[in-house]
């Protein structure tokens, strides 16, 4: 902040003369940033097919539109399949994320200097990797299927799950514990009778959200061959078939909005 | 009360859910879902066992992964996802700023308000891939189509939050600001943008961090990036430079992770 007189006048800027120039400075590097990026990114973009992209959605639209509804028949097996990856993956992965949660909290954790870097590493490398390529991994490893996308959903869970348990886990009260404890308690029981209770809502509400977005997540596995709705949507999108693409991509709105409303149902009932 | 009524009352916990009929119902549903689930599991089992060993080869992949046989595609796959990432955060966000703005209903007329808040809806409702499957229909296979996919997903997630932002900010500022009888453009510039600036640079760089990961995914329908070129290594079985492939990514996440939590917490 500066203040300046001219012409006897008291005149008032947000910033001094070099904080303006290195704000300047810093927009003028985020431009020439994204120029560079730009040409580096669309030397191989064929400018052609982007300048006849209004004609070809007006073509896609036209094929998509009125949807095919009868197809909607044949969608119930695919969705059942891909609420069980969802479901299934979810319970799978907060099976398996708890325990890290806990050997990853600071106050829980039985060594810090070893098993919670191994454990944090096991979060982090679960959080940094989407569930498509878990799947495609998995497709590859064990087979196209109804397992390949369950596990996918599980090894992705574990890192968000985990990340957000181990937070809740070193913010709970100490004095809670304490008292426990004081009354003779093993570890196991401070555990069940101090540490649980408190992080009992925030595993909850962290296991309905992750559902949430893997039921989100599981539409789409079966592009790579895991299975759900997505394996119809790939079929679909192979045949050109884009009036059951249309009824496809309605279906996934309805299940992510149904499912996006009871996380929130329960979340609020929660907290 | 007496002495042995008080002996036999022993303490019991209260349990999660308070209302008995509510919480068996929700066990009893959930065990009868969960074996109609599993019943209705088809896994075929001697593929699985059979896969143990491809498992196998990957993990060895893993621990000695090639980076040189293909180093051609995966730097080309690497410096695509890189680029798109920049563009597409750069340009979501600063088209996120009049959206936000737009859908922030303290400072916005009720029709800007409606449109805004809709193209927010759009943009949040689908997801990159489906996104991604449209623009490379659309626009061709490539980068370009990628690029598009990040910004329109961008706009939704920075738009939503912005205008949850400005519509929590001290009113008390704007107020002072309107009160020197400033213009709408003014009360944004000094009553608003100093409130909300922080977390915006905070979020652009968070959004940075998805949009590299996404990158990484949409190239599996043909986006461009990384994501095609981990497909055909895998669809080759060519599982050491698919893993060289993870490793770099796992490490340019956490890079990123790493800097811009840095970098927030600075700036805020």
């Amino acid at each position: 902040m500066k203040v300046t007189t001219a012409d006897g006048r008291i005149l008032w800027q947000r910033r001094t003369q070099l904080t303006q120039w290195a704000v300047w400075a810093g927009w003028l590097a985020g431009a020439v940033l994204f120029v560079l990026c730009w040409e580096v990114m669309n030397k191989n973009t064929m400018w052609v097919f982007v300048q006849d992209a209004p004609q070809q959605a007006g073509d896609l639209l036209s094929r998509a539109w009125p949807p095919r509804w009868s197809y909607l028949d044949r969608l119930w097996g695919p969705l059942w399949d891909t609420i069980n990856i969802a479901t299934l993956g979810t319970a799978l992965g907060i099976v398996l994320a708890t325990p890290i949660a806990f050997l990853a909290a600071r106050n829980t954790t039985p060594s810090s200097t070893l098993v919670r870097p191994l454990a944090l590493l096991v979060i982090v490398s679960s959080r940094s990797i989407n569930s498509l390529i878990w799947a495609l991994l998995l497709v590859a490893v064990i087979g196209p299927g109804l397992l390949a996308g369950i596990i996918a959903i599980a090894l992705r869970s574990i890192g968000f799950i985990g990340k957000l348990l181990y937070e809740a886990i070193e913010e709970i009260d100490e004095g809670q514990i304490e008292s426990v404890s004081a009354t003779g308690a093993s570890r196991w029981q401070v555990m069940d009778y101090a540490v649980w209770p408190q992080i009992a809502p925030a595993f909850a509400g962290i296991a309905v959200f992750r559902w949430d977005i893997n039921i989100r997540e599981s539409t789409i596995l079966g592009l790579v061959g895991a299975g759900g709705i997505g394996l119809q949507l790939q079929s679909s999108l192979a045949r050109l078939a884009w009036a059951e693409v249309t009824v496809i991509f309605i279906v996934i709105l309805a299940t992510v909005a149904i499912s996006e409303w009871i996380s929130a149902k329960v979340r609020a009932a929660i907290i | 009360m007496s002495a042995a009524d008080a002996q036999i009352r022993a303490w019991k916990r209260p349990p999660l859910i308070g209302n008995p009929w509510l919480r068996w119902g929700l066990y009893i549903g959930g065990l009868v879902y969960l074996v109609a689930a599993i019943a209705t599991l088809d896994v075929n089992w001697t593929r699985v066992v059979e896969g143990l060993s491809q498992g196998l080869r990957f993990l060895e992949g893993f621990l000695v992964p090639d980076f040189t046989t293909r180093s051609r595609d995966i730097w080309r796959g690497m410096e695509e996802s890189l680029t798109m990432t920049v563009t597409a955060t750069i340009v979501g966000c600063l088209l996120s700023i009049p959206i936000g703005l737009g859908a922030a209903r303290n400072i916005a007329p009720l029709p800007v308000y409606a449109v805004c808040r809709a193209v927010i809806a759009v943009s949040r409702a689908f997801q990159e891939i489906i996104l991604a499957i449209l623009f490379v229909a659309m626009f061709g296979f490539g980068p370009f189509a990628g690029f598009l996919t990040l910004s329109f997903a961008t706009i939704g997630f920075m738009a939503k939050l912005l205008a949850e932002d400005i519509e929590d900010i001290n009113e008390a500022q704007a107020e002072a600001i309107r009160a020197t009888g400033a213009t709408w453009w003014q009360v944004v510039n000094y009553g608003i943008q100093p409130q909300v600036m922080p977390r915006l640079v905070g979020l652009s760089l968070y959004r940075l961090d998805i949009n590299f990961r996404e990158s990484a995914v949409i190239g599996i329908v043909g986006a461009g990036g990384i994501g095609a070129t981990l497909n055909t290594a895998m669809q080759r079985y060519d599982y050491d430079t698919a893993s060289a492939i993870l490793i770099m990514i796992i490490v340019i996440v956490l890079a990123a992770e790493y800097v811009s939590s840095h970098l927030r917490k600075w700036v805020q």
